[in-house]
């Protein structure tokens, strides 16, 4: 496999949200605007990078019986410092994000690529893998985010593009977030199929 | 097997030791830094003290403290900014600030932590603003019970958000009822023990004793 495509396999083939279906929580869960969907995916993104690379330097010397609860531990210990800058240095994404922060923990992206690709491969494809795929989800999170603050509150990136007053309330809330995911995957399975 | 779990937790665990050891300051910095931002914002006009240095707490009956902030400008109070909470919000408990003249009117406030429905109850932040369409700004929490419209009371509730209002007010009614001294007697059970002035005034010594305001009829 050539670094290219471990670079943009996450992006569009294999998309973690709209393909692999990935991490649905903070996908749903976060992306009430375009900037909280922005900042939990770079969030996520850079776990992903950080996590790959140090479990594809040490997935040789670590046993197969305590492979996931190493790997647990490498990425919570990542996440952990992303909280932490976030809440020194981004207070009010930080809490904006709240509790889904330290959630990535256990989003399945992140174990997910560790095991299925991280722990197999060298660390410089493992680091391309993570940031293709962390992109990727940032990107779909960003989409989401704006297209619920769009239709939800009239603002992008919390400029105003309409009266606030003729927003549709349900895009800003769960229901919204389940149906503008699925419209999405929609698009982006006719997409896959017509190319 | 063992030693290569404990060497993968130790590393982990000093890793993240030495981050904390970089940014624990840096996140107490910006948690102060909201709180001064928070009173600065409330205060009306100018002050010449520090009012963090010279905060005081009142401990609730539900265990929670409420923190006074007193703004001087040459050794006069020119305003008191209160870190109040209400625990019926709808997504949990709603933490603001509030600020009142010396007497007894809200000048400004402003909205700590919430966990609100955002689009709906989160719209507490600039609804009860001077502009805002339920603004509570100007009113006395003492004399004029502070109620939604729905409760007969003259307060605009944010638009499919009542529960979320009755909150943002059941936490303005405590931040002042706790100023005017009668904090233990404020149960939240209706925000009507604000505006039981003869309570207040029945525990005027204390009232005086612990804020020098004046007692309000």
């Amino acid at each position: 496999m050539s670094n290219i495509s471990n670079l943009t396999r996450g992006l569009f083939k294999e998309n973690p949200t709209f393909v692999l279906l990935l991490g649905m929580c903070p996908t749903l869960g976060v992306t009430t605007s375009a900037i909280n969907g922005m900042g939990m995916g770079l969030a996520t993104a850079f776990v992903l990078v950080m996590a790959n690379l140090v479990i594809s330097l040490v997935a040789n010397i670590i046993p197969d019986k305590i492979r996931i609860p190493s790997f647990i531990v490498i990425i919570a210990a990542f996440v952990t410092i992303v909280d932490m800058c976030m809440a020194a240095y981004l207070p009010s994404l930080h809490e904006s994000l709240g509790l889904f922060i330290p959630l990535i923990v256990v989003n399945c992206i992140v174990l997910g690529r560790a095991e299925a690709f991280a722990s197999k491969n060298n660390a410089w494809a493992s680091v391309l893998d993570g940031l293709g795929m962390g992109l990727g989800f940032t990107m779909s999170l960003t989409i989401l985010g704006s297209i619920r603050e769009i239709l939800g509150s009239g603002k992008i990136f919390n400029s105003a593009i309409y009266n606030e007053h003729y927003g549709m309330i349900v895009f800003v809330l769960a229901p919204g977030a389940f149906l503008a995911l699925g419209y999405l995957i929609a698009f982006i399975n006719h997409l896959r199929k017509t190319n | 097997m063992v030693l290569v779990l404990l060497g993968v937790t130790l590393i982990s665990s000093a890793a993240v030791a030495y981050v904390q050891s970089l940014t624990g300051s840096a996140i107490n910095e910006a948690k102060q830094n909201k709180q001064a931002n928070a009173i600065r914002q409330v205060i009306p006009g100018e002050y010449n003290n520090n009012p963090i240095a010279e905060a005081w707490k009142v401990t609730t009956p539900d265990g929670e403290e409420l923190e006074f902030f007193p703004a001087k400008k040459n050794e006069e109070t020119v305003g008191t900014a209160v870190k109040t909470y209400s625990k019926k919000g709808f997504g949990g408990e709603v933490w603001l600030m509030v600020g009142f003249y010396p007497d007894g009117r809200i000048s400004n406030y402003s909205v700590l932590e919430h966990k609100e429905t955002p689009g709906l109850g989160s719209k507490m932040n600039v609804w009860f603003t001077k502009n805002g369409k339920g603004s509570v700004i100007g009113k006395h929490p003492g004399t004029t019970a502070l109620k939604v419209k729905k409760e007969g009371g003259d307060v605009d509730a944010i638009t499919a958000a009542t529960i979320s209002s009755k909150a943002f007010l059941d936490a303005v009614n405590r931040a002042s009822a706790a100023l005017a001294g009668n904090a233990d007697s404020y149960s939240g059970a209706t925000p009507k023990a604000t505006a039981d002035t003869t309570k207040i005034c029945e525990e005027k010594a204390k009232c005086d004793s612990l804020c020098n305001l004046p007692c309000k009829h």
